[in-house]
């Protein structure tokens, strides 16, 4: 069963179904890093809303696609853990490593937001700003 | 009441097969939804165990009763590999596989009893249950 990927502006937003086999997070872990190329995303977002079950392949194919979608300049937030699943995990001893989580796709979007914005690299490209930035060097 | 499932561990389908059924077995026995999850989990993991080493296995599903409560029995079996070091197997932290090390003593923990047995070179059981809170 494949996952379902939207492609919300400069997002990937995959929703995980709750009956996924490992072959079918496997594709989802190399679909969505070769989609952040493709599309050039600057964030995904991994919605497990509707899993029923975060066992230790699944875990490690989270970690998985938040690392090598790093890798691709690319930001990772897994959003929608619901409390079943945190227990679980928690009792089982699974760590995401220090990949992004949020609440609910809300969330999420609003951590990307503040953590694909790149100011430096903007101000260098736009016209606007480039000139100015110039002129007070010549000063 | 003995309702007990057989279910061919095979490949990862399985894996998710068994896990489902386990799911509905707990439902039907009344179990809440957060131990639905942790049984889920624990069936998961057992059968995952069984197409990663021994290829092919079986798992049986029991619905139990005694006068005062209900439950689920599990049992994991397969004639594989098995396992030469059961006591370093059940420390967190440890796996043939190079995978997360967690698997047994993670199981142990989300079910009310844990019990292994497994012979090298004959293959390994792993009986487990849970019983529903009152």
């Amino acid at each position: 069963m494949d996952v379902p990927v939207l492609k919300q502006g400069q997002y990937l937003i995959a929703t995980v179904q709750s009956a996924l086999t490992d072959a079918d997070l496997a594709q989802l872990r190399r679909s969505l890093v070769e989609q952040v190329g493709r599309f050039r995303s600057r964030g995904v977002i991994v919605d497990v809303t509707a899993v029923d079950v975060l066992d230790s392949f699944a875990c490690r194919i989270l970690r998985d696609i938040a690392h090598m979608a790093g890798f691709r300049g690319a930001e990772t937030v897994i959003v929608g853990i619901h409390p079943d699943l945190a227990f679980t995990m928690v009792q089982l001893g699974l760590s995401l490593e220090g990949v992004a989580t949020a609440l609910d796709l809300e969330e999420g979007l609003a951590y990307l937001d503040q953590h694909t914005r790149r100011p430096g690299r903007r101000a260098l490209h736009s016209g606007a700003t480039l000139p100015e930035s110039k002129t007070r060097g010549v000063h | 009441m003995a309702s007990t499932e057989h279910i061919a561990i095979r490949s990862d389908r399985d894996v998710l097969l068994a896990r489902q059924r386990g799911r509905a077995l707990g439902e039907q026995a009344g179990f809440v939804a957060t131990d639905l999850t942790l049984i889920a989990t624990a069936i998961s993991e057992l059968a995952r165990n069984i197409v990663l080493y021994a290829r092919e296995g079986e798992m049986e599903l029991q619905l139990v009763a005694d006068d005062h409560r209900r439950g689920l029995v599990i049992v994991a079996r397969d004639h594989g590999p098995g396992i030469a070091d059961l006591e370093r197997a059940m420390e967190d932290g440890y796996s043939t596989s190079g995978g997360l090390g967690l698997g047994l003593p993670g199981v142990k923990r989300l079910m009310d009893s844990f019990d292994i047995v497994s012979h090298p070179g004959q293959g390994t059981r792993v009986h487990i249950s849970k019983w529903r809170r009152s």
